[in-house]
């Protein structure tokens, strides 16, 4: 015991090592009202340390190359001891990831935590959904399946259709005329390293961003407003070991639905692992009906739904890129005179259901074939989807609010 | 409370959303398959049935003979029920004894390796599908299907189920389809009447096969799964009940 | 009071943190474990049948079998004969260390003593020496009776794949396991004894 007390000693000397342990755990302060929300924040982090941990096993007997690829997949899914889990674990937790990300952000529609002071918070957080997304798309691309190179085919020719350089664009990215061999290979390279190296940069921005301005909590007001005589919020409790006891159940809670998941529906019914992607590539041959995987068919709904002017599929590209980057403008969209949903009036929580509502029923629209019907609930949806950030300025001002208590309250 | 009754409403909804809408926007009416792969003596005869006709024409290259150990057969049992040769190895992987080429050459395409085909096409589409071959002289191969028309594939399997012929008759305006078996096949058990009987139940063991075999992992995996999840419930357990007692002093 | 609640909370802390320690070894196992040789591996690294058939007297052949060359050496009368000249050049004459399977463990280090398998890699470092079957060639000096040569670090080892004294390399080449089918089918890699 002494020896470990000589041993922490030499390194705090040298490294600051319970200063900080002691700023961000033992003595950071979280809000002692947080509610099952709060939980997807530490599991979006769960989720990406299992991503690079299996991806970085997985990558020990992948082949980025277009003649092996999906032989070295059902290599790793037979032959490999335990390459079935390895691969399992990673698709899984590549929708998973997205699951717990939707969650983290609804949580942040619902009790205003994009507000000041929490702005590049919440900037820094959309970055890291998009760079997600991205992570997501490249990675999908390996198996070289069917549904992997005709959606990749698909959605570097939506850069195509951006005005005078599109095409030269879509050649760059693909490094060829169609996805090909050179494109698998370099969508490996950015999916394996550069994303992730990027991803992890940001989440740890994110995290700093979120121990300087403290956590946001279900009542929307801020608990350092009351401190006792020695500067501790009344209404925090220490994050260690309160919050990390808490955040434990959650992550065995969650752990069990991913294990559920992994051990007895990895493909979740083709949601997870598409049926036509397990027919290798074939860029002479679409497959009758061709849909992104789950996490991106609301933003592929809002590119069908708008119909191409003066022939320019453009304005649905930019309606698609729109859609994602809108959430940035949120924290200056939103002119309520509180946060929190829960004293929010009528009119914002009209909205926030609608736009829950577009945004799943375009999820749904987006993996349908598209048929007239359907492209007109799309387009309704889709103004429902817009109507939700741009109205934002008017109906937060004039929602009738309630007041806000003066200390965070508990159920 | 009716907030958080709203919340977890939401919550299922943005859950199961992505499950509600269905994959299989398929026209054509499917039989479902018995598929059970706890049944490893109907996976056994599917896998002889397999190799005795359906290699021929179409390789498994993902498969290895060796696998089929997972279902507790020995490897004297796989030479003898495969029908392998004596100097086979086991550990090679399952290839069509035509070759692409030749098999391009006699087919127009070439047969597609059917390692996952249970992944891609489904239990219940293949197993609709190996049923719904009829006669068809206008076709070279002399055979059409009605669950996947004007198919390249012969129906190497007449032998068995006998052979049917698809008789169109217009009620109330309507065409409707409908396949007449002409002949029985071999697998008829019914001594009296013409049947199909035993070709779907041995369709039935050959399609439980492909579904074991598109991946061998889910016999382990499904065991597995229980047990990892019975040591998830009890260390679940024993981290509330910490974290109970941590949490007891904050209110 | 307080000793009490502090006790319960530290038998909680032991007991989760020791579920947990074995929930994170377990779910490590498998991540480990995929280093082991896969089944394709395994299966390049099958039990190899040769005919010996066409293999002339004083001939060798090369095999591969799990990646590795291994000889076959089909020896003469002549070269057995020498084979007991030289046992107090050698490091080990008569086979004590195991190096071999013991129904090769004699002094022709083979099941017959026409036929040599052994497995061609140097127990140095791992280079594949050279066959040099002839006798007192002007390099290798005029006691060499035939045998390899390791062109690495110059080890010596003679027509039983035996070292010899004063070389880097410190055991006798290894006799893989195997057996024979027939008179001249000799399967490498497995020495079972029910049939193949």
């Amino acid at each position: 015991m002494n020896l470990l007390k000589k041993l922490l000693g030499w390194i705090d000397t040298r490294f600051p090592l319970i200063a900080t342990f002691k700023e961000h755990a033992s003595e950071y302060y979280a809000p002692k009202n947080f509610n099952f929300w709060y939980f997807f924040g530490g599991l979006a982090l769960l989720v990406l340390v299992i991503q690079i941990l299996s991806g970085i096993f997985l990558t020990m007997n992948y082949k980025p190359d277009a003649l092996f690829a999906f032989a070295s997949v059902e290599y790793i899914m037979r032959d490999v001891h335990w390459g079935w889990l390895l691969r399992y674990i990673h698709s899984t937790g590549a929708s998973m990831f997205f699951v717990v990300v939707y969650l983290h952000i609804f949580r942040g529609l619902m009790y205003g935590s994009y507000r000041n002071p929490r702005e590049l918070l919440w900037i820094i957080g959309m970055i890291i959904y998009l760079a997600l997304m991205g992570e997501a798309f490249m990675g999908y691309l390996l198996p070289w399946g069917q549904m992997s190179f005709w959606g990749a085919q698909v959605i570097v020719n939506l850069f195509s259709s951006v005005p005078f350089i599109g095409h030269d664009l879509a050649i760059l990215i693909r490094g060829d005329y169609v996805v090909s061999d050179t494109t698998l290979n370099r969508f490996f390279a950015l999916h394996v390293i550069a994303i992730p190296l990027i991803l992890v940069l940001i989440v740890f921005a994110h995290i700093v961003a979120l121990h300087e301005v403290g956590s946001n909590n279900p009542d929307g007001i801020e608990i350092k407003k009351h401190k006792d005589a020695n500067g501790i919020p009344l209404d925090g409790i220490p994050f260690f070991p309160y919050m990390v006891v808490k955040d434990s159940v959650a992550a065995v809670v969650f752990l069990m639905v991913f294990c559920a998941i992994i051990f007895f529906a990895p493909d979740m019914g083709g949601y997870f692992l598409e049926n036509n992607n397990f027919v290798p590539a074939n860029p002479m041959k679409t497959p009758e009906h061709i849909a992104p995987v789950w996490y991106f068919t609301p933003y592929y709904a809002i590119l069908r739904a708008v119909p191409p002017i003066f022939g320019s599929q453009f304005p649905g590209v930019a309606a698609m890129g729109i859609a994602t980057v809108i959430f940035f403008f949120l924290p200056w969209l939103d002119r309520g005179k509180v946060k929190s949903i829960r004293y929010r009036g009528l009119i914002y929580k009209t909205f926030l259901t609608l736009f829950v509502i577009s945004f799943v029923g375009l999820g749904w629209l987006g993996q349908m074939p598209s048929t007239p019907t359907y492209t007109m609930i799309a387009r309704i949806l889709a103004v429902v989807y817009f109507a939700f950030f741009l109205l934002m300025p008017w109906y937060t001002k004039i929602d009738k609010c309630k007041p806000e208590p003066d200390r965070v309250t508990s159920k | 409370m009716k907030a958080i009754n709203k919340k977890l409403w939401i919550l299922l909804l943005l859950l199961t959303a992505p499950v509600m809408a269905l994959a299989n926007e398929s026209n054509v009416h499917l039989d479902k398959a018995p598929v059970n792969l706890k049944n490893t003596a109907s996976i056994q005869r599917g896998a002889i049935l397999f190799a005795s006709r359906c290699l021929a024409c179409h390789s498994a290259s993902y498969m290895r003979y060796n696998r089929l150990m997972d279902l507790g057969m020995t490897e004297a049992q796989i030479k003898k029920g495969l029908e392998l040769p004596e100097d086979v190895k086991l550990g090679t992987i399952m290839q069509a004894v035509m070759d692409t080429n030749s098999a391009k050459l006699a087919f127009g395409i070439a047969p597609p390796d059917l390692s996952v085909i249970a992944r891609s096409r489904s239990a219940d589409w293949l197993y609709t599908y190996m049923r719904t071959f009829y006669v068809d002289t206008s076709h070279p191969s002399g055979w059409n299907n009605t669950t996947f028309p004007d198919v390249a594939m012969p129906f190497v399997l007449a032998d068995l189920q006998g052979t049917q012929t698809l008789q169109v008759e217009n009620k109330n305006g309507h065409e409707v389809k409908r396949l007449v078996l002409e002949s029985p096949g071999s697998m008829c058990t019914a001594k009296s009447a013409i049947c199909t009987d035993g070709y779907d139940a041995a369709i039935a063991d050959l399609i439980n096969y492909l579904v074991f075999m598109s991946d061998p992992s889910a016999i382990v995996r499904y065991n597995l799964g229980y047990f990892v999840l019975g040591f998830l419930f009890v260390l679940l357990v024993l981290v509330y009940a910490l974290k109970k007692e941590i949490w007891k002093d904050i209110h | 009071m307080t000793d009490k609640v502090n006790l319960k909370k530290r038998r909680l802390l032991i007991a989760s943190t020791a579920a947990g320690g074995v929930a994170a070894a377990g779910a490590g196992a498998p991540f480990v474990l995929s280093f082991m040789p896969s089944e394709r591996v395994k299966a390049a690294g099958a039990p190899v049948e040769v005919d010996l058939k066409t293999l002339k007297p004083g001939m060798m052949i090369s095999v591969e079998w799990q990646g590795k060359p291994v000889w076959i050496v089909h020896r003469t009368k002549e070269m057995l004969d020498l084979l007991s000249n030289h046992n107090d050049k050698l490091v080990d004459p008569e086979s004590s260390v195991e190096q071999q399977p013991k129904y090769c463990t004699n002094a022709y280090r083979s099941i017959k003593p026409e036929y040599l398998v052994v497995l061609g890699v140097c127990t140095h470092l791992g280079c594949s020496p050279t066959y040099r079957p002839e006798v007192a060639p002007t390099d290798l000096g005029k006691d060499w009776p035939g045998g390899w040569f390791c062109p690495c670090h110059g080890s010596r080892f003679d027509l039983a794949a035996r070292v010899y004294k004063g070389v880097p390399a410190p055991s006798n080449l290894i006799v893989p396991p195997h057996k024979y089918l027939s008179d001249t089918r000799v399967l490498i890699g497995d020495d079972s004894k029910e049939a193949a």
